[in-house]
């Protein structure tokens, strides 16, 4: 497992570029945000906040679908499946190289908009931060089991806008679910992306967390392991 | 060289290393290989010579365990193929080179050693034994397609396997280092390795001990490089190939 996942970093490494876009790229549109909310500096510390924890998921969901991808695609995966290499430990291997990357990219951007930008979290920056990292590996885990069903990288790339926006705009992040018809309510709360939202929002605003966020950040754990199980269920050591 | 007396009984050989009995493989709907049986010695070195897309790497993909097949048995060192413990005593070089493309020759070696459980001490020694000792700090991107080739070779190489399966390994690879390839493959092979070495070149027949002759998903002949000379009568493999194949449509 760690072998993969040094391996996996290296690659990543070497990739300056992706590095630099992974960091800068949340960043930048944490900025923008900001002047897209000039006149209503309210509505941005309200918004952003949770904001700061939802970018991993997004690009690690991106990142992982393709780099997986490519592991089928260049014939390495069949190699591995050929060797003693277990299904939990190449996943495992790929999940802690992602957590790292993710670390990386939520204490930036979080320092970013909890020092420079002036947004407030009631429960401690450091939460939001360590939700990020959570919400990361859950995009994650979404990424690999969708790049089993991608054969093509413009498939992998869809994904991203079949998988993830829907969860993005049902969240509660761009209006309020109380606000939202009952079957689209209903709909939200099948989507594990609901629960990062919420235990984000709670942890950003005033009030006891309570068992309402530890019952939040449960869900969140137990897609990740849920997903990640499916994952390991497509890597096949036979294919047809 | 061709007139050693034993090369005129290649299914007696000692031990045998790979049996498959009756396989049966379908792939997209498409028989491929409909009803095969074969058995590759032990120590040698066996060529899998074929016109391309005649089933070699379908088979070789059987053979390491990675091919879902409809029927029939692999068997290789006793075990059935895709057994776990078959993955520490089997190599496989994929056709095309299965390395990654963003790490340097040493990274890509350190990565297999580590998943296979290979000393770190095995990783210079296959870089040399594949002589990549001047590129073995380069990315293998930057590399050409011949040594990446190599790279690939060497993934396969560091864990010692007994058996190794090589899907084309010498395709694109200039004559040089062609001949210096097949002479690692014998110096394997005179250490115990197992070699089933696929290609669809015949130059390439004259080199291996024993040789089996495919096309359309079937064996067509299990000789030896003399054998088939003899049983042929040509002396050129390329032509005593055409001859066999003229022979089984006859």
């Amino acid at each position: 497992m760690i072998a993969t996942a040094r391996r996996v970093l290296w690659q990543i490494r070497r990739d300056r570029r992706t590095v630099a876009l992974l960091v800068g790229v949340p960043v930048g549109l944490l900025v923008l945000l900001r002047y897209v909310f000039a006149s209503q500096p309210s509505t941005f510390k309200h918004v952003a906040p949770p904001m700061c924890g939802l970018f991993p998921f997004t690009l690690m969901f991106l990142v992982t679908s393709i780099a997986m991808l490519r592991e089928r695609t260049s014939g390495t995966l069949e190699r591995l499946m050929s060797l003693p290499l277990s299904k939990p430990a190449l996943l495992g291997g790929y999940a802690l190289a992602f957590g790292v990357l993710a670390a990386l990219q939520a204490v930036v951007v979080c320092t970013v908009g909890f020092t420079l930008l002036g947004l407030d979290a009631a429960h401690g920056a450091w939460l939001v931060g360590v939700l990020a990292i959570g919400n990361a590996l859950l995009g994650m885990s979404l990424g690999l089991f969708a790049s089993a069903f991608a054969r093509t990288e413009f498939q992998a790339v869809q994904f991203m806008p079949a998988i993830v926006f829907p969860q993005l705009l049902l969240c509660g992040l761009f209006a309020p679910r109380g606000a939202m018809s009952g079957p689209l309510q209903a709909v939200a709360r099948a989507f594990p992306l609901t629960y990062a939202f919420d235990a984000l929002s709670r942890a950003t605003h005033p009030g006891r967390l309570g068992g309402s966020f530890v019952l939040d950040t449960a869900v969140v754990v137990g897609a990740t392991l849920v997903a990640l199980g499916l994952g390991a269920a497509t890597l096949r050591r036979r294919t047809p | 060289m061709g007139r050693r007396v034993q090369a005129r009984r290649p299914t007696l050989s000692a031990v045998t290393t790979i049996q498959i009995e009756h396989l049966r493989v379908v792939r997209g709907g498409r028989v491929v290989i409909p009803d095969l049986s074969l058995e590759v010695a032990a120590g040698r070195v066996t060529g899998l010579l074929g016109p391309s897309g005649c089933g070699k790497s379908t088979l070789m993909r059987s053979i390491v365990g990675v091919q879902v097949v409809a029927g029939g048995t692999v068997t290789i060192l006793g075990r059935a193929a895709g057994d776990p413990t078959l993955r520490r005593d089997v190599g496989y070089v994929t056709q095309a080179p299965s390395v990654y493309a963003d790490l340097t020759v040493t990274e890509n070696l350190r990565y297999f050693a580590s998943v296979t459980g290979a000393p770190p001490s095995r990783i210079g020694e296959v870089i040399a034994q594949v002589a990549l000792q001047d590129a073995a700090g380069q990315v293998v991107d930057s590399l050409s397609g011949g040594q990446r080739t190599r790279v690939s070779l060497a993934t396969a190489l560091v864990h010692r396997p007994h058996v190794l399966v090589l899907d084309e390994p010498t395709i694109g690879l200039d004559p040089i280092l062609r001949v210096e390839l097949w002479q690692a493959f014998r110096e394997l092979a005179a250490n115990g390795v197992t070699l089933l070495v696929s290609s669809h070149s015949m130059d390439e027949a004259a080199e291996c001990d024993d040789l089996l002759l495919m096309r359309k998903g079937a064996i067509l002949a299990a000789t030896t490089p003399a054998g088939l000379r003899a049983s042929t009568g040509e002396n050129d493999l390329g032509r005593a190939f055409l001859a066999v194949v003229r022979g089984s449509e006859a």
